[in-house]
């Protein structure tokens, strides 16, 4: 057990099971690490952020391989090469390229194992970073889960931590469906106490990071350590929140959601993700058709506005869910009372 | 100038341990105390404890308020005589905070405690030594199913102002090899047999829990030469029940639900199976290899819910000391399996207290073990 950043983590993930099996290679836009220009030098940088580092030089270039600018043609490549026997972790750099290869993700890779009569699998995991919050402007910056979500036959994991990121990324590549695999790109340099063995986290089990009695929220992965941070502050006024970590939206944990709901009465859902058919919007239905009638109070989504991700940080920071904003919907959800009836 | 103040700061329960909660005190400001007396239940992340007052005296404030996280080593309270003034314990707090600084406590610390990787034949085995090396005699101290050096958290540092103090984890836990052989405590014994050697201790005091029980006699069988005592806290290996809903639940439950009604079978006060704790060992469970692990200890032990190995007569042949500590409320193994041993075997059972009695009765159990191996 040692203290390891995201980064790390992925790492170290993406390297044990490389080392496991052999099936597992790496595609995609400089994993490799770059090749430090006409110099002749192999993983220069370790990939745009640094989280391949390494892995050329331990596998190799028949293992590690950089691809073309050109998402639809390694992205295609890594499904066939999925269905074909291999197991291809690709990585899309940002989750916003997915306009120039969603063909190859929704309508092959997603639905192989349906239209072939359940005789073909897909073992793909696609890596790609998502989220505002690093002044990478709108077309760099977006949360794009729900787009994924939305598609029958992808599993899309949105990890919260060092520790989950690990595991849950191990969990992605044994399994036999594509899975879509976001990693925040404010968190990478996140440390915390990660187990140097390789373990797995389940796909569809939620975590509670704490639990209270007053309200839930319900919050995705950056937005997870932000709920914990409103929830510390609000326990202090004697506002007692369960926390949920969802850890993939598809499949979703709704029995785990409906619980914490019946306890407390209170739900709030933080999404940094488009407002509108976003997982806060789809965990508000789910919580209106199953538990009505432990509802105390309305649900309370916190989101951004229906607007591209701005660039300028002082708007970029008015734009994205905050502590603030959780602890005063908590708040708010807190302190409803029903009107009586005149 | 009058009678003496004496701080109370935030203790160190275990190596881990770098801040607690005071949960509750366990008195009024006012109360005359007696050294050993508890004051104040502490909560940390692993467990909850309560803290014995180091000296006699009167409790004249209580500095921390309840439910306040601090740092070890953090004033939390003041004991003084009567004839302390007001000021004079004002001016304490104000100096003591003042010179203060979080990690002060730990620095004094941590030059006794050390984790480190020993490799005995292919398995590499995860050791936390504490004490003197040079001056004290060896203590082994062998946790049971599923449990790893945590378990002696609060027996080790007790132990340690005196002794040479090794916790392990066993193979299949903790943060040692995954492997665990045939799973049996006979094999067990082998792998400690080895790691012995591999400390180049001659001899050692062991200490075992529960199926580090069985390890312990199978040692004690196989190798007495390697084995000065035997403190045995609910054994495995000397009747033929066995709580299978524990076992089986510990092997079989994934999430802090189901898991934490088993981890309950461990102790008579429930609310000592913290959060942290059930998360802990949903953590060391996901690891690769540890569920098929304690699945073949489980079968090879305990086959048809039974225990299938008898140590019995080693109890009979082994002729150095041997003591065995049981909880009365034992819901895992029965403290009637302790009965009709030889006189000379020294028997204590503690009421109130379940399987764990190292961390439900950790001061009797201390003081129990250390008189027993002076």
């Amino acid at each position: 057990m040692s203290r390891k950043s995201f980064r790390q983590a992925i790492n170290e993930a993406l390297r044990q099971e490389m080392r496991r099996d052999p099936r597992v290679i790496l595609m995609g836009e400089d994993v490799a690490g770059g090749r430090g220009g006409t110099s002749g030098v192999k993983d220069a940088w370790g990939g745009v952020l640094g989280v391949t580092k390494g892995l050329l030089t331990e596998f190799g270039e028949d293992r590690v391989l950089d691809t073309p600018i050109t998402e639809a043609s390694y992205i295609g490549a890594a499904a066939g090469a999925a269905a074909t026997g291999l197991r291809p972790v690709a990585e899309l750099m940002f989750v916003d390229f997915v306009g120039c290869c969603l063909d190859q993700i929704m309508n092959q890779a997603a639905k192989f194992r349906y239209m072939f009569g359940g005789k073909a699998r897909t073992p793909l995991v696609i890596r790609a970073m998502y989220g505002a919050g690093f002044n990478a402007a709108a077309q760099h910056s977006q949360a794009l889960y729900p787009l994924f979500t939305h598609i029958p036959g992808l599993k899309v994991v949105v990890p919260s931590s060092p520790y989950e990121a690990k595991g849950l990324l191990i969990e992605a590549i044994r399994d036999d469906d594509p899975v879509i695999f976001l990693e925040n790109k404010v968190m990478y340099d996140d440390e915390e106490d990660v187990p140097d063995e390789p373990y797995t986290i389940p796909f569809g089990e939620a975590n509670l990071t704490r639990e209270g009695d007053d309200v839930t929220i319900v919050a995705f992965g950056r937005m997870v350590n932000l709920a914990n941070q409103a929830a510390d502050r609000l326990e202090k006024d004697g506002i007692s929140c369960t926390v949920i970590d969802p850890r993939t939206t598809s499949p979703l944990d709704t029995g785990t959601i409906l619980d914490c709901v019946a306890d407390t009465g209170r739900l709030v859902i933080v999404d940094e993700s488009s407002p509108r058919c976003n997982l806060a919007t789809d965990v508000a239905a789910l919580v209106a058709e199953e538990a009505f009638d432990a509802l105390k109070a309305p649900i309370r989504r916190v989101v951004p506005p229906h607007t591209p991700v701005p660039f300028a940080t002082v708007l970029e920071n008015l734009y994205m869910p905050s502590v603030e904003k959780i602890e005063a919907a908590v708040r708010s959800v807190a302190a409803y009372r029903v009107k009586e009836e005149a | 100038m009058s009678g003496t103040i004496t701080p109370i700061t935030m203790p160190k329960f275990g190596l881990a341990m770098t801040e607690g909660k005071l949960a509750s005190w366990s008195l009024p400001v006012g109360k005359e105390v007696k050294a050993g007396d508890e004051l104040a239940d502490i909560e940390t992340s692993k467990i909850t404890n309560g803290y014995e007052s180091p000296a006699a005296g009167i409790l004249r404030r209580q500095v921390a308020p309840e439910g306040e996280m601090l740092p070890v080593g953090a004033l939390i309270g003041i004991l003084a005589d009567a004839d302390v003034s007001d000021s004079e314990i004002d001016a304490f707090i104000q100096h003591f905070n003042d010179n203060f600084s979080s990690g002060d406590a730990e620095d004094k610390n941590s030059d006794t405690t050390a984790r480190r990787t020993v490799d005995v034949g292919d398995l590499k085995i995860s050791v936390q030594e504490s004490g003197n090396k040079e001056t004290g005699t060896a203590v082994l101290l062998i946790h049971g199913f599923g449990g790893d050096v945590s378990n002696w958290m609060l027996t080790q540092s007790a132990l340690a102002s005196s002794h040479h103090v090794i916790a392990f984890d066993l193979p299949g836990h903790g943060e040692s090899t995954k492997q665990v052989g045939d799973g049996t405590p006979a094999g067990f014994a082998k792998t400690v047999e080895d790691l012995i050697k591999a400390l180049d201790l001659p001899a050692a005091h062991v200490v075992g829990h529960s199926l580090g029980g069985a390890i312990a006699l199978e040692l004690a069988k196989s190798s007495p030469d390697l084995v000065k005592s035997l403190t045995l806290i609910a054994p495995a290996g000397l009747g033929q029940d066995i709580n299978m809903n524990f076992i089986n639940g510990f092997i079989d439950a994934d999430r802090r639900k189901t898991l934490e009604p088993v981890l309950q079978y461990l102790v008579h006060d429930k609310s000592l199976i913290s959060r942290q704790m059930v998360e802990g060992i949903i953590r060391y469970k996901r690891l690769d290899g540890v569920v098929s692990g304690l699945k073949t200890i489980a079968s090879a032990s305990f086959p048809d819910g039974k225990q299938s190995v008898s140590l019995r007569s080693v109890l009979e042949t082994f002729e150095k000391p041997i003591q065995i500590l049981w909880g009365e409320q034992d819901e895992i193994l029965s403290t009637k399996d302790a009965d009709g041993l030889p006189a000379a075997i020294s028997v204590t059972r503690f009421p109130e207290t379940g399987h764990m009695p190292q961390l439900e009765q950790a001061a009797a159990v201390n003081t129990s073990i250390s008189q027993f191996i002076e």
